[in-house]
């Protein structure tokens, strides 16, 4: 369930009863409501489900984890190496 | 608002639904078990996107199709344009050099003229610009509401180039499996400008005519086993169709298949797999290991082609199964698709 | 594009693998509830990248896979009449009533259209004021703020042919009911993402203290699901049942507030019947009697139908992760995309589909031509 697409606010109005936002999605925009995330704003990036906002994306949160990640597999790679290294040589008769 | 496609199975067929058009497996089953029993000859049989004839000493290819397509006008095309491109691309996959049209028009009361003006227009230049001729026509009008502003049938004469007998069902175990460049830029250009789904992109249609592409490929190695331009269905349907034809399976690597940025982001937001996506101006061959560089090479110095890679290859594993190794090494299948795909929200 | 390229990055997707590999030391059951979540792990072939002692068990996260049988025989009912436009998100098109589906309603006549936004139905009430609009409003706590929001906008709008015929079915009572079936083996939950990102986490806590069974929110890309995958597997090595949160990019502990009351503004918990799982009480919203005039049942008063799920179809274990869809003698032979016989066949997020398209353990390839 939920195919939510995550997207760039590139600017906002109100529209009658509503706030609509033009929101980029890659190379295409289209027009997203803003009512359930009235404090999402030009230049967040907010995830879009049925044409919604239902969610600010949190880019402090999403960078630090990222890097954790990323570390996480620099040092599996370590290890990798690391194991590589102090195995015998092959070779021999 | 309405961009409606039918994916739509049901188990028992008693009325015509629209995903009998959709080049997927209804419309297979349709052929199958309505056209094929009724028309039966050993031309027809064999299925291929024109049909080989021989008239005296000259051998033809011959084809035909229909344009319905809504709407009429988008970025990079019109349904004038689709028509003739459609149709000489039918000829050139075949391996045949394409020569005459014909162009049969179904009005609908009250359609402007000057829209009319303007397709048989862009009809004139994509025949010039393909070399071909539109030699004979028909017009007929329905009552309004009975149309949809214009449909237009266009059936095309080619001459087959010697030395090439090119077939669906000569994919070899072995073979190379080549694409001339990035998919879904028509599907989405045409979904983009349908009301409703109010998608801004710059996504054109790349809806083109191949003939002097496949000159390229044809001039520099006659190894190829089969040409198809992926329309409706997309590139997907395409290779399953081989696939099955040849009794093979085929393999292709998703690293190596090109999407456009547009293209990607209208397809995450609908939910769309880009290999089931409509092309217009792209086509896929299955040819000869031997004569793959070559013909690439070839390829890649023609404006149609300048993206042209080898996507997979033929086995005789899975034979009439599509697989794609994923971008993390592990293999999906890819089937055809019943009908066509909807913009989903699950 | 930003927050989706990078959570599909093979390299970083292959590590976190190889970390679970290197994690686990026996056999552990893990279920990912969101059809989403399947349809990536199928999509994605993730499961081949897990070591063989994990094995994922798929939940009942398919809105559309467990609609009852007699919702969509209302929503089949309503759709025939001729004053009214009926619109659905795509999903629904396919999924088989107890006779016809909704494009055999369409190819007979009836005004069936498909929209992307509930807020399209809200319009197209506007523009044809003399017929009646009708919204199939189904879906998880993700997609039902969206369907409270159209309902609301008619109502404030005063629009007089606008109403919902409402199908939304919770996370958590369901949950709650699998997990306390003597026959449940998970050990493990993938919490949905997208569902958390609206309501928060906080059921989620609950469910974990009750079962003592750990419990990830997982996004909906490889990375995001592995990484899920391997925190669980992390948990249970320790012999932990907490709460981790893996989407955080997304997910808050308290999720969005102001979807949640649009939803309670609009709906009220009810009791509600799932499609090869049977009542649960409290995992559904009705519309309430504030909005009765724009509740598609009470207007078009379908109460009167009832329906009976057919036998064949196993979707009740599947869906509850007690069988795997190869388990079917119906899969992939007489049930099959074209010819579902169940839910989890028809949507693109069932279950059954997902492993049908990509990943047929017994492919029904025959030497000669498929037609």
């Amino acid at each position: 369930m939920c195919l939510a697409v995550p997207g760039k606010v590139l600017e906002s109005t109100d529209v009658g009863l509503n706030r609509i936002a033009k929101v980029q999605f890659g190379g295409v925009t289209r027009n997203v409501y803003l009512d359930l995330l009235p404090e999402a704003g030009v230049g967040d990036y907010v995830l879009v489900h049925v044409g919604f906002a239902i969610s600010k994306i949190d880019e402090a949160e999403a960078h630090r984890t990222y890097a954790l990640l990323e570390e996480l597999g620099a040092n599996l790679d370590n290890e990798e190496d690391a194991a590589d290294a102090a195995r015998p040589p092959e070779g021999g008769a | 608002m309405n961009p409606f496609v039918c994916p739509a199975p049901l188990s028992t067929r008693d009325t015509v639904l629209l995903g009998h058009g959709s080049g997927g497996k209804l419309s297979a089953e349709l052929l199958r078990d309505v056209f094929l029993p009724a028309f039966a000859n050993p031309v027809l049989d064999r299925l291929e996107d024109q049909a080989s004839i021989s008239v005296g000493c000259a051998r033809l290819a011959f084809t035909t199709d229909s344009f319905v397509v809504k709407p009429l006008f988008f970025r990079g095309g019109d349904i004038g344009s689709l028509a003739v491109h459609g149709t000489v691309n039918d000829l050139a996959v075949g391996g045949a050099r394409p020569l005459y049209l014909s162009a049969a028009f179904i009005l609908e009361e009250g359609f402007p003229m000057e829209a009319l003006r303007r397709i048989v227009e862009s009809m004139t230049a994509a025949a010039r610009q393909a070399g071909v001729e539109i030699v004979t026509g028909d017009t007929k009008v329905v009552e309004r509401g009975s149309g949809d502003g214009v449909y237009i049938n266009t059936t095309g004469i080619g001459l087959m180039r010697d030395g090439l007998n090119l077939s669906a069902g000569s994919a070899t175990p072995g073979d190379a499996v080549i694409l001339s460049g990035s998919l879904g830029d028509h599907g989405i250009a045409i979904l983009s400008e349908r009301e409703g789904l109010e998608l801004e992109s710059e996504v054109r249609s790349d809806s083109a005519a191949l003939n002097t592409l496949v000159d390229a490929m044809l001039d520099a190695s006659l190894h190829v086993r089969c040409m198809r331009d992926p329309t409706r269905g997309g590139l997907a349907s395409t290779l399953n169709e081989i696939a099955a034809q040849s009794r093979v399976g085929i393999e292709i690597d998703e690293r190596t298949i090109r999407v456009n940025d547009a293209v990607r982001g209208a397809c995450e937001l609908l939910g769309f797999d880009p290999l089931y996506v409509a092309n217009e101006g792209k086509l896929a061959a299955v040819v000869e290991r031997e004569a793959v560089d070559a013909i690439v090479e070839a390829m890649r110095r023609h404006p149609l082609g300048r993206d042209a890679s080898i996507i997979g290859s033929v086995t005789r594993t899975h034979p009439g199964m599509v697989t794609m190794r994923t971008a993390f090494g592990t293999t999906r299948i890819v089937d055809m698709l019943a009908g066509d795909q909807l913009p989903r929200i699950c | 594009m930003k927050y989706i390229d990078e959570y599909r990055d093979a390299g970083l997707a292959q590590s976190i693998a190889q970390a679970i590999r290197a994690r686990v030391t026996r056999p552990w059951v893990l279920m990912e509830i969101c059809g989403g979540q399947t349809h990536a792990i199928m999509r994605y072939g993730l499961d081949e990248l897990l070591p063989p002692e994990i094995e994922l068990v798929h939940g009942p996260g398919c809105p559309v896979c467990v609609a009852p049988l007699e919702i969509i025989d209302k929503a089949l009912s309503i759709a025939a009449r001729p004053e009214v436009i009926f619109v659905s998100y795509g999903d629904m098109l396919r999924v088989p009533g107890s006779q016809t589906d909704l494009f055999r309603v369409k190819a007979a006549g009836g005004d069936v259209r498909i929209a992307y936004s509930p807020m399209d139905a809200v319009k197209l009430a506007r523009e044809n004021p003399s017929r009646q609009v009708v919204f199939f409003g189904i879906g998880f706590e993700t997609t039902a703020p969206a369907n409270a929001m159209a309902v609301w906008q008619a109502k404030q709008e005063g629009l007089r042919n606008f109403s919902m015929l409402a199908a939304h079915v919770l996370v958590p009572p369901a949950m709650r009911a699998i997990l306390g079936s003597p026959a449940c083996r998970v050990q493990g939950l993938i919490a949905p993402g997208h569902v958390c990102a609206v309501m928060g986490w906080r059921e989620y806590q609950d469910l974990a203290h009750e079962f003592r069974l750990p419990v990830v929110i997982g996004g909906f890309e490889p990375v995001d699901l592995l990484e899920a995958i391997r925190l669980l597997v992390a948990q249970l090595e320790e012999g932990r049942a907490e709460v981790e949160n893996q989407y955080v990019r997304s997910v808050t502990r308290e999720g969005n507030q102001a979807a949640q009351r649009i939803m309670a503004k609009v709906f009220e918990v009810c009791d509600q019947k799932w499609r090869g799982i049977g009542a649960i009480p409290a995992s559904g919203y009705r519309i309430r009697r504030e909005f009765a005039d724009y509740d598609a049942e009470r207007i078009f008063g379908t109460d009167q139908i009832t329906a009976e799920e057919p036998k064949e179809c196993i979707s009740a274990l599947v869906l509850q992760g007690l069988k795997k869809p190869a388990d079917c003698a119906a899969f992939g032979a007489r049930c099959t995309p074209e010819s579902p016989l169940g839910a989890p066949m028809v949507s693109s997020e069932g279950v059954c589909a997902a492993h049908y398209a990509y990943r047929r353990r017994a492919p029904r390839i025959e030497e000669g031509c498929r037609p």
